[in-house]
């Protein structure tokens, strides 16, 4: 369906739940999920406020295309001030939450103030309630889905939830909906702790509806779909190898952080990569990856299912961990992988379980883990601080440790759940945090994939891929080839990407379709569902007015081009091997040129002229 | 001169049986061009999307001309991405 036009808001403080029709004004100039939900953000929050206060507010919110027989449409966001950045927060999932909340009959669910008390809020249909989850807290993300399910005794009841990461103020705890997708990035899910929320369980049987052109819209999605189907990537590669098959190719080009990002290649990638993933192990003669799966309505299905085995160090006498469970993306092997050093697949997967069973980023994680290891070995971190563990480099047996301690909030991982910029201020070594605003990097180096860097410097959240993958350009040559070591028509690069990324964020799909989509595939599907004419060329303005708006609240929140930047080490320290052998990130040719076409200052501010062009 | 081949994701089957973790080595002649190699191992042109050399993307041009040094390394993908 569209827009279902209904709001569902849910003040945590008093208990009240209220229904209220959908902004359609804001809906026609922002579309829907990312770029909606954050209109409302901006218009009911201060943008100066305590993210971990009952006076931030946190947006649960699908798009206009979510729930509807478009390819990949089941995606949900939630938005929110980050604890991590201070900055705005979006974090998307797929899995099948967002259909269910779409299908209840809401474009979105309000969350504001804080419960008294743990609560979860149970969704069916028009019926909403707090329910008591003191039984629940202190539960993991999985022990509470179970929970819950065997309560209501729906196994189609579709759960968002907290794992105890997020209890304990880890910073970068995520919202796991489906046992294994998840809201990752930013912290979303310690905002939801601090209300008190431990879940959101929904049940939504209304069916599709609203659809604006259901004649026009059927062509159009199958159209869609045919496209995906007959694109190699998307058709082919995706399904096959996921996401990991970047490993090898993002370790050729010599752009693959390692150790802390102090070096570009690991000499382990090989062994932690997609193709690794489908060898048989000698010890029980299984691959790691039993097979794919998908999202609702996905017919990409990139997803990876893993086991680990029995006898490896990692689950040996621990069956909650011996069946298939959520495998290994490219993000989360790099990070808990070769930014740590650590080249046992087995090892990276159970901490990549872990983190699915208490919600928690595991870039985040992975990339706090590895400045943690080079502060032990450069000293400033000592056995005292672990209590007892040697937290060095290429240590499988340390990074489980320290994923467990994290993502439970026990002793040193409270300080790890802290996120790496704290960390490293903490131990007098602020130079290692591997951050932009707070935020850790995925993993892609600026000093080997240059467009990348500006991307990161100005990504809204914080250091990110998914808000402006020119990666996909300056790598893979989707949707055309450019030189990934050039900094010449960068600016004009990431900012195409970030436009047409925020567009996607908020029709309710997934960003993978866009190796084989453009705009021109998505607006017709937009406009078929919606009303009004939707366009490819207003599709990009509405996702220039909503990058735009984001930059606003950022500066509000006292987030200013300042800190557009990157890490010393990525703009001092040359690339020791790889094509990029002798370059650091040369940011300062691109990021006055970025500014330029986005019509701000130059010190990063958009010009009145812009905010009117843009309807701001 | 002894250069090394990669073939990934799905153009693995296309290397040799010795091959170790997607890599086989190989002595080629100095007129070699990535090209003429993914031919004698069967690997269809249309197929061969990323083709790096030492890391360093080759347009489809500079594959029917590149030649190799001694301990070049030629590495090719299928279309592929991630995120």
């Amino acid at each position: 369906m569209a827009w279902t036009r209904n709001v569902l808001r849910v003040n945590l403080t008093n208990g009240s739940i209220t229904t209220e029709p959908l902004n359609m004004q804001w809906a026609n100039d922002y579309l829907g999920q990312r770029g909606l939900a954050t209109k409302y953000l901006v218009e009911e929050t201060d943008p100066t406020c305590d993210a971990l206060s009952p006076d931030n507010k946190m947006i649960m919110t699908t798009g206009p295309l979510t729930g509807t027989m478009v390819s990949t449409a089941g995606r949900y966001s939630v938005v929110t001030k980050s604890p991590l950045t201070g900055c705005i927060a979006c974090s998307n999932s797929g899995g099948y939450f967002g259909n269910e909340m779409k299908n209840a009959g809401w474009d979105m669910v309000i969350l504001e103030g804080k419960s008294p008390k743990p609560v979860y809020l149970y969704i069916e249909n028009d019926k909403a309630e707090l329910l008591p989850a003191d039984d629940l807290w202190g539960k993991s993300a999985w022990e509470t889905d179970e929970q819950i399910h065997a309560k209501h005794q729906d196994p189609l009841v579709r759960i968002a939830v907290v794992g105890r990461a997020a209890e304990k103020g880890c910073l970068f705890s995520a919202i796991v909906n489906d046992l294994h997708r998840a809201a990752g990035r930013s912290g979303v899910g310690t905002v939801m702790a601090s209300k008190n929320l431990k879940a959101v369980a929904i049940r939504g049987t209304r069916g599709v509806g609203n659809i604006s052109d259901p004649t026009k819209f059927f062509k159009a999605s199958e159209d869609g779909k045919k496209v995906l189907a007959e694109n190699a990537v998307t058709g082919e590669g995706l399904p096959a190898l996921g996401t990991q098959v970047l490993m090898n190719v993002i370790n050729e080009v010599g752009a693959l952080p390692t150790r802390n990002h102090r070096e570009v290649q690991f000499e382990g990638a090989s062994k932690i990569s997609g193709e690794a993933m489908l060898e048989v192990r000698e010890s029980d003669g299984k691959a790691n990856l039993t097979t794919n799966g998908a999202c609702f309505g996905c017919t990409i299905a990139c997803q990876r299912i893993s086991t680990v085995d029995k006898d490896h160090f990692s689950v040996k006498d621990k069956p909650q961990y011996h069946g298939n469970s959520g495998g290994l993306e490219f993000e989360n092997a790099w990070s808990l992988g070769s930014d740590c050093g650590v080249d046992d697949l087995d090892a990276i997967t159970a901490a990549n379980f872990l983190c699915n069973e208490d919600a928690v980023d595991p870039i985040s994680l992975g990339a706090t883990i590895a400045a943690a290891m080079e502060l032990f070995e450069e000293g400033a971190i000592t056995v005292k601080d672990t209590g007892g563990m040697e937290l060095k480099f290429g240590s499988a047996e340390a990074l489980l440790w320290a994923t467990e301690v994290t993502v439970r909030g026990e002793g040193f991982g409270k300080e790890l759940g802290q996120g790496s910029k704290r960390l490293c201020e903490k131990y007098g070594r602020p130079e290692l945090s591997m951050t932009v605003k707070g935020q850790e990097f995925p993993a892609y180096d600026p000093r080997g994939i240059q467009g990348i860097g500006l991307a990161y410097a100005t990504s809204n959240r914080g250091a990110c891929h998914l808000r402006g993958y020119t990666v996909a350009s300056e790598i893979l040559g989707i949707p055309e080839k450019t030189d990934p070591l050039a900094t010449d028509g960068k600016a004009g690069l990431v900012k195409a990407f970030q436009d047409a990324t925020a567009v996607v964020d908020s029709a309710g799909i997934c960003a993978f379709t866009t190796f084989a989509w453009t705009l021109e595939d998505i607006a017709p599907q937009i406009d078929a569902a919606c009303e009004g004419d939707w366009s490819a060329e207003r599709c990009l303005v509405v996702g220039e007015r909503i990058w735009t708006m984001e930059r606003d609240y950022n500066l509000a929140a006292g987030i200013t081009g300042k800190d557009d930047t990157l890490p010393k080490r990525l703009l001092k320290d040359a690339a020791k091997t790889g094509p990029a052998e002798g370059r650091a990130n040369d940011l300062h040719k691109m990021l006055p040129e970025y500014y330029e076409v986005r019509g701000w200052t130059l010190d990063g501010v958009p010009t009145d002229e812009t905010r009117s062009r843009l309807g701001l | 001169m002894e250069i090394t081949l990669k073939l990934y994701a799905g153009l693995s089957q296309y290397l040799p049986e010795n091959a170790v973790k997607h890599a086989t080595k190989l002595d080629v002649p100095a007129s070699e061009t990535a090209y003429s190699i993914l031919e004698k191992f069967n690997v269809p042109k249309e197929s061969a999307h990323l083709v790096l050399l030492n890391g360093v993307y080759l347009d489809p041009n500079e594959r029917e001309n590149s030649t190799f040094s001694d301990g070049d390394t030629l590495a090719v993908w299928p279309p592929v991405a991630g995120g």
